[in-house]
């Protein structure tokens, strides 16, 4: 009996030593990631899809104000809702009715925007198969402790997801896109949510490891919208994304929560669709993922203990002599408008041009008349 | 007259039919082919069962007094030691150390007389230069003053290192038995200067899932950044108090002195591009608490990763390259949060003031107000000391590249690093990683890509791929080729060409997989075009066959 509690308390003893150690070391094996990324894609256009690009940039907003910078931020806008000739107050776009709360701000950055959001531009970012001259801002550079959340909204149907009104990215191209991120090891886990009729189509096809997805309708479900605001005209925001983002306003870059409550956003009763979501392609058990390591930034840190002993002294860098006899070349500016010309008004020079072909068609006709009338015999005192 | 008519409509049938098939079909099925140019496949297979095999030259000096005469005679003698490692089913590793064993020369006996270590040390480098990758041991009698009494194993600025002899070979001994004494203990000095297992399968983490097994290897791997091509370097100065403050920093000739002879060292590895700037009003993004014992501000250790996000968005980056970009911020407090401390956590206060971030860059909070005369008149113009912030950047600079020592084992002591910020034998250690790391990730990526466009008949290959592609295949040959053969420089140079030609074949823009035709879509497509041409021929061939066949019944009745 004395030896088992003996044994016992060691035994604790030793387990508490080890949670220790792990906690000390347990920022870094939680998750396998270092950076966070998220690609936000709305991909639909004209006005009464306001409620996507809404979606969009709720998200959007969420995922900056837990930290995720600009820089690793890609944003596609299918259609431009503020600056539209419909929208009763420019320069905005509301996601709550009553004109609450404002999405769009001044420091909105779209990496791809209108008619650039395209499936072949997508799955470009997404596979790394851009031209050398993209910039920076439009790359998805991450790499294999990168963790990347990738929100698609739009319409969509059993298999498909519809951009631009005019083309459609299927399930198994999706599949694949993500397998080629796996296979160049691009993502360390990879978070993809799709909030569109039948999204749990979307995501059954995929195949690669450490994949998690949610969609906010299954098969044979359409997914609905949450409210019209009277003022503006259309439908500010769908029931799912408006759920998801009431949950991540109680979430702070410090907070626990973890993934199997994002799988209770929206139950059936609020959303009239029923969300699902997929995990069995995901290595780690969700309860162990916090949510914060997909929609927020939170950074490793490691004190820095060694420092190195710099004695020698500093030389200074040398300017370039400056030339003695420096030519000053004067620059102008090219004239952009000739604005003299607008201010004077003077008379457009018009060239002659000889007479088109309805002048000419129409003395045909009259000449034709005339000598039908008359008869051939006038010609020789015309001519 | 109808059956010549007949005839004639046999005959057009069966020439329309021919002229079908013979032409028609193969014109139709060249001009739909999708243009795909050849890829050495056999040899790509070949390469995705990697076998490699690292060689090292050891060389171990025997200094006067550790050998009797006549061992002195028999030394002259190579061995050779293989070590064998199946990482998983398709990597397989080969440790091969050359070791030559011999005396010292009277120059190296004259070095190694010298007072101390380092300074034998710097002696012995005048003497001769050992090529990238080998190692030199010398053996030094157990008596020797050189090292201190507790020291076994001094390693030096390049790639030598001193081992004391120890004490039990002191009597009547057989070299072969010196000889298996000192090998275990040769191996682990090679363990820490040339590569070490765990190195290796660490910078295999591309092809072999690493087990969660040592988690010291895991924080390594994840703290150093990928072997890339190029890296940027950032320097930030942030200033969130101008009004106070007037800071001058000389970055240009501290960047000059300190951190390009590091950069200049490591341009085999990697091409690096530095620029720095100034960002005003710049604060982090947490409230620094204040600790009236030791009336300063501190910040403690778990709301230091909170700092780095709100300082990021406003740092800029090259928009034109994709390379990683390291950054490296320069924080002075305002004047009213002046002192500022960093604290770990046990609470202690951390003697550099700076943190870093695995695969991001690092921090350090430089506190100015010792600069306060006794009568302070803000702003204050204050110059910053360059020597002591580039000591710790430079600590930082080493540890996100990847140069790190693992923990010396005891009675080991590493000389200080010198003016270049690495020492030789760190950047062996760095060349051996990166070499397997590039080998490794070329060699998955050419045969997932080889995977990729065997699977999707519809892609297009181009010629240029096919040629990035072989010219991947050559190098990567040849890189596995000179890691057998020793030669650790040209490996890397070999290493670097398969990795960036393997990256641009896999990411050319033209690979995109947008020709997804499910064969549902396909019958779509042909059967309006190639259906009401073929209903007719094929009815009117059918007939035909039909009518032959009752012909032959009819002859055959005839003949019955």
């Amino acid at each position: 009996m004395k030896t088992l509690t003996l044994l016992s308390l060691i035994s604790t003893y030793v387990l508490v030593s080890s949670i220790g150690i792990e906690d000390k070391a347990g920022q870094f094996f939680g998750s396998g990631h270092t950076n966070n990324w998220a690609v936000l894609v709305c991909t639909s256009r004209f006005w009464f899809n306001y409620r996507h690009v809404a979606n969009t940039l709720s998200v959007y907003r969420s995922v900056k104000r837990l930290g995720i910078p600009d820089s690793h931020i890609v944003l596609m806008l299918a259609d431009d809702m503020a600056c539209n000739h419909r929208n009763p107050k420019p320069a905005t776009v509301f996601s709550h009715k009553n004109m609450e709360l404002n999405v769009y701000g001044d420091d909105v950055e779209v990496d791809y925007r209108g008619y650039e959001v395209t499936v072949e531009n997508f799955l470009r970012v997404l596979t790394g198969r851009l031209p050398p001259s993209t910039p920076r801002s439009k790359r998805l550079l991450s790499d294999d402790r990168s963790n990347i959340l990738i929100y698609l909204t739009g319409h969509g149907g059993n298999g498909f997801l519809k951009f631009q009104d005019s083309e459609e990215i299927s399930n198994v191209e999706l599949a694949d896109a993500f397998e080629q991120m796996w296979q160049k090891r691009r993502y360390n886990e990879l978070l993809f949510i799709i909030d569109t009729c039948q999204g749990a189509s979307m995501y059954e096809r995929f195949y690669s490891p450490n994949l998690m997805a949610l969609a906010s309708s299954q098969v044979g479900e359409d997914s609905l919208s949450h409210q019209p605001d009277l003022a503006i005209g259309v439908h500010l925001m769908d029931r799912y994304t408006f759920y998801l983002l009431e949950f991540l306003e109680d979430i702070h870059p410090a907070s626990t929560t973890n993934m199997n409550d994002l799988f209770k956003v929206c139950p059936k009763s609020q959303c009239v669709s029923t969300p699902g979501h997929r995990t069995d392609l995901f290595l780690r058990d969700p309860g162990s993922v916090l949510i914060t390591d997909f929609f927020g930034s939170v950074r490793k840190v490691e004190i820095t203990m060694e420092t190195i002993n710099l004695t020698s002294p500093v030389e200074q860098v040398e300017d370039k002599p400056v030339d003695g006899d420096l030519q000053r070349e004067t620059h102008s500016y090219v004239d952009q408008l000739p604005v003299s010309e607008i201010i004077h008004q003077k008379p457009k020079q018009k060239d002659w041009h000889p007479p088109d072909g309805f002048i000419l068609g129409l003395w045909t006709l009259i000449l034709l008349v005339f000598f039908k009338t008359y008869g051939v015999k006038h010609l020789k005192h015309i001519f | 007259m109808a059956a010549l008519q007949r005839r004639q409509g046999q005959h057009a049938a069966l020439a329309i039919a021919a002229v079908v098939i013979i032409v028609g079909v193969p014109l139709w099925w060249r001009t739909t082919e999708t243009y795909r140019a050849w890829l050495p496949v056999t040899q790509i297979n070949e390469l995705a069962k990697l076998q490699l095999q690292l060689s090292v030259d050891v060389e171990v000096v025997f200094a006067r007094g550790t050998l009797t005469p006549e061992q002195q005679k028999k030394v002259p003698l190579t061995q050779t030691q293989d070590e064998e490692h199946m990482v998983d089913e398709d990597t397989a590793l080969r440790y091969r150390y050359e070791t030559r064993y011999r005396t010292a020369t009277i120059m190296e006996e004259d070095a190694l007389n010298q007072p101390t270590a380092a300074e034998a040390d710097l002696s012995l480098h005048t003497l001769s230069e050992s090529p990238c990758g080998s190692v030199v041991v010398y053996v030094i009698p157990e008596a020797s003053s050189l090292l201190p009494e507790v020291v076994e194993v001094y390693i030096g600025q390049r790639r030598t290192a001193m081992l004391r002899i120890g004490a039990q070979m002191r009597v009547g001994r057989t070299l072969k038995q010196l000889l298996a004494h000192l090998e275990p203990r040769i191996q682990q000095v090679l363990q820490v200067m040339s590569f070490s297992h765990s190195d290796i399968t660490a910078a295999l983490s591309d092809r072999v899932r690493p087990s969660p097994g040592n988690k010291e290897s895991l924080a390594d791997s994840m703290r150093a950044f990928k072997s890339s091509p190029g890296y940027e370097i950032t320097f930030s100065l942030l200033n969130p108090d101008p009004k106070s403050h007037r800071l001058h920093w000389d970055i240009e000739s501290a960047v000059q002195n300190y951190i390009q002879p590091l950069l200049t060292k490591l341009a085999p590895v990697a091409n690096f591009s530095i620029d720095s700037q100034i960002l005003y009003y710049a604060m982090l993004g947490v409230n620094p608490r204040y600790d009236s014992s030791l009336s300063a501000y501190t910040l403690s250790a778990d709301s230091l990763a909170h700092v780095i996000n709100p300082v990021e968005a406003r740092l800029g980056s090259n928009a034109a390259s994709s390379n990683p970009v390291l950054n490296f911020l320069l924080y002075v407090p305002d004047a009213h949060h002046s002192p500022l401390y960093i604290h770990d956590h046990k609470k202690q206060k951390v003697h550099s003031n700076a943190f870093h971030s695995p695969r991001w860059g690092g921090i350090m909070v430089y506190n100015v107000n010792d600069f306060y005369g006794p009568d302070p008149v803000f702003p204050m113009d204050i110059n910053i000391s360059m020597a002591k912030v580039m000591g710790v950047f430079l600590a930082q600079l080493r540890l996100l590249l990847g140069v790190q020592s693992s923990a010396t084992p005891p009675g080991f002591v590493v000389a200080s690093c010198g003016s270049a910020g690495l020492a030789d034998w760190e950047l062996d250690r760095l060349m051996w990683s990166r070499t397997v790391e590039n080998v490794a990730t070329a060699t998955t990526t050419i045969t997932s890509l080889a995977q990729l466009l065997d699977q999707i008949g519809n892609i297009v290959i181009n010629d240029n791929i096919a040629q990035q592609v072989s010219s991947t295949v050559t190098s990567l040959q040849l890189a596995v080729a000179e890691l057998e053969a020793g030669n650790l420089g040209f490996a890397l140079q070999y290493s670097k060409e398969a990795i960036l030609a393997s990256e641009r074949a896999f990411f050319d823009p033209s690979l995109l997989h947008l020709l997804y035709f499910p064969d549902d879509q396909k019958f779509a497509i042909y059967i309006p075009l190639f259906l009401p041409m073929c209903v007719p021929i094929l009815l009117s061939l059918l007939k035909m066959l039909s009518e032959a066949r009752q012909r032959r019944k009819e002859k055959q009745a005839k003949r019955d």
